[in-house]
């Protein structure tokens, strides 16, 4: 219980420290949101003036800081400007859509970089083996804006795939089942992309996790008791290399996160990356903040998840003291 | 040095010079406009001509508008251009200020687009080799600053300890736990947004190089404080060595494995940091090419689907990374201590 209470506390610390950090970057804008409407001949600079007020952006750093606090507890988060309303619901709808792209792409990817890494492992060295390492060697080598503009000049050139967005036109005349159909078959692509710029990375550490754990002493001393290979790598060889990939695993979560904004501004997916973007080309000051510290709260909620399996699954941690 | 490691040096800077005498590979001027060849197709290049002959120096057709057309090109096969090597051509200048027209290949009297034109009827390969200037400088002065800031403070962090190392690795922990593309895109966001190329490439340098400083700030620390309990170290200071001494004689050499396989995992990371900002329009901005901005043109439909040759540039990166990674595990390999797997976490 103590080490799930200091964890806690050490979550909320970094989303706090995130929270100021965003603020203090906004202090170095240039202009906002106000200064570029006052560009505009048809808005007086008075109204400017009263919008400027009403938002209350003329306060200090402090004060704007206390403000905004004050409307995240009470679920705003602030005000947008561009769309006239406060910022939560905006992100909420967009982050749904950000959190089914990358909790998908992280199932699939495990589930197809574990068999992939395990069986690298223990075929250390051979052809094979080597082969895959070097495909994930050039998959590493191909960044993940390259692979979906690669993948969606394939889907635009064959057809095969729906491009962009997430559902197709017509989508609400739509039966439960051809609902969720649609909305698969639009996550084929961005899914695709992120799963393979994330398989290379995966493939590479359950590899090396294993291999590690397999020319350990101790397992040398079971295979010399004559142990079978697969008593070895099951029940031995796995259950000690699972430790570093249980954090893996939650920094993975961490690795999708930034992989999907890209991905999703290539495929037009109406995530948290392109109303991002869109935010920080109009100074949207309030949404670039929220869709950081979203992004910020998927991230520690990944590693979050990872302490909690890492607890379950290391007695070491159950019985000691909670490590750094 | 070992072979593999030497192996990797020399690919890796063949590689980027390449790039850097793009001038000379390149045939023509990257901002030159050509609006009668909007989006020509890559340039076929034939060694049998029309009658059925074949030639022994490879030539191309110079290309004209499909009669009732006004966007599609056709060869024109009545004339016969030739490559020829190591001709003159557009001036240019040398590694930034030689002056120079001998360029490695080109054809006299039509503009050679050997991998095609764009919008405005540029060369894509020349702006892809003047691109590849703009992105991987980008990437190499970003990777400087932040392993000169990253190093900084994680030496001090490490040598003075105390409250100082708690303070500052507290921050440092805080840059590791944020996203590092959000981290990056709001940094951006909150610059100017419209200024001119050469001030835009420096704000990107050094939004990208102060984002990333915290993870080699952290391994630096690591090595700092092993390195400063050493014999050698120890018996140095009991001899009355200051610490500005020790800590440049002593024991920020002993980091400089760490910094440099940092910097083969650090400089691929930038340059892409420096495409994807180019590409999403808050980067460098045209005329001047660099690889994220040669890209952006995919953003549109039209361009996706009939101009297969704009994602030509996308794959330009491809050898550049392949090059780094493999050098970033030759150096770890021959003594480093990062390991290559922590490209692409967190």
């Amino acid at each position: 219980m103590r080490f799930f209470l200091h964890r806690s506390m050490q979550a909320l610390l970094l989303l706090f420290g995130a929270s100021l950090l965003a603020f203090l970057f906004s202090t170095l804008a240039p202009g906002n949101y106000f200064d570029e409407m006052r560009l505009n001949p048809q808005i007086s600079s008075g109204t400017v003036a009263a919008l400027r007020a009403q938002h209350q952006l003329n306060g200090s750093l402090p004060i704007r800081y206390v403000r905004w606090m004050n409307s995240v507890a009470h679920g705003e988060m602030g005000f947008s400007f561009a769309y006239n309303s406060p910022v939560a619901p905006l992100l909420w709808v967009r982050a749904r859509n950000t959190l089914l792209l990358t909790t998908t792409a992280t199932l699939i990817a495990w589930l197809l970089a574990l068999p992939l890494g395990i069986w690298s492992a223990t075929h250390a060295g051979k052809l094979p083996d080597r082969a895959l390492t070097w495909t994930t060697a050039g998959l590493l080598a191909t960044p993940d804006l390259v692979l979906a503009l690669g993948f969606l000049i394939l889907a635009v050139r064959t057809g095969w795939f729906p491009t962009g967005g997430i559902v197709s036109l017509g989508y609400d005349s739509l039966s439960l089942l051809q609902k969720t159909r649609d909305v698969a078959a639009h996550m084929i692509l961005p899914v695709a992309t992120l799963v393979f710029s994330a398989l290379p990375i995966l493939i590479r550490h359950i590899r090396a996790a294993v291999v590690e754990q397999l020319d350990a002493p101790f397992l040398r001393v079971a295979a010399a008791h004559g142990l079978s290979r697969r008593t070895l790598l099951y029940r031995y060889a796995l259950r000690a290399a699972a430790n570093p990939l249980i954090s893996l695993f939650g920094f993975s979560v961490g690795a999708f996160l930034s992989g999907s904004l890209i991905v999703e501004v290539v495929m037009s997916w109406p995530g948290l990356g392109p109303l991002l973007i869109e935010a920080i080309l109009a100074r949207d000051l309030y949404v670039v903040i929220g869709g950081v510290l979203f992004s910020t709260v998927f991230l520690i909620g990944g590693n979050f998840l990872a302490d909690i399996l890492l607890y379950w699954a290391d007695p070491r941690i159950r019985s000691g003291a909670p490590s750094t | 040095m070992n072979r593999r490691l030497m192996r990797w040096v020399l690919a890796l800077a063949s590689l980027h010079l390449l790039i850097l005498c793009a001038g000379f590979f390149a045939p023509n001027d990257p901002e030159e406009q050509d609006r009668e060849r909007p989006y020509a197709a890559p340039a076929k290049i034939h060694f049998v001509d029309s009658h059925g002959h074949s030639r022994l120096r490879p030539f191309v057709y110079p290309l004209r508008l499909q009669a009732g057309s006004f966007d599609q090109f056709e060869e024109d096969r009545s004339t016969a251009v030739p490559l020829r090597f190591l001709v003159a051509g557009p001036r240019y200048r040398l590694l930034g200020f030689i002056p120079c027209r001998l360029h490695l290949f080109g054809s006299d009297g039509t503009r050679l687009y050997i991998l095609g034109s764009d919008a405005y009827g540029r060369d894509l390969f020349s702006r892809i080799l003047y691109g590849g200037q703009i992105s991987l400088l980008a990437g190499l002065l970003g990777a400087a600053i932040t392993l000169f800031v990253g190093a900084t403070i994680g030496a001090l962090a490490g040598y003075y300890g105390g409250w100082r190392d708690a303070a500052l690795m507290r921050v440092a922990e805080l840059f590791v736990a944020l996203p590092w593309l959000y981290l990056l895109l709001a940094l951006r966001a909150f610059l100017p947004l419209s200024v001119s190329p050469l001030e835009a490439f420096f704000l990107v340098v050094i939004v990208i190089g102060a984002v990333g400083w915290a993870r080699p700030a952290r391994m630096v620390r690591g090595v700092v404080l092993s390195a400063k309990e050493r014999d050698f170290v120890r018996v140095a200071r009991g001899f009355g060595a200051t610490d500005r001494y020790l800590l440049f004689r002593h024991i920020l050499p002993q980091t400089s494995s760490v910094l440099l396989t940092q910097a083969a995992l650090l400089v691929p990371q930038f340059v892409l940091a420096e495409m994807t900002l180019s590409f999403l329009g808050l980067g460098v901005p045209e005329p001047v090419p660099s690889w994220g901005n040669l890209l952006a043109g995919l953003q549109q439909y039209s361009v996706l689907i009939s101009f297969w040759w704009m994602y030509l540039p996308a794959l330009a990166v491809v050898p550049f990374f392949l090059g780094y990674l493999g050098l970033a595990s030759a150096l770890q390999q021959s003594g480093g201590a990062a390991r290559i797997e922590d490209r692409g976490v967190a």
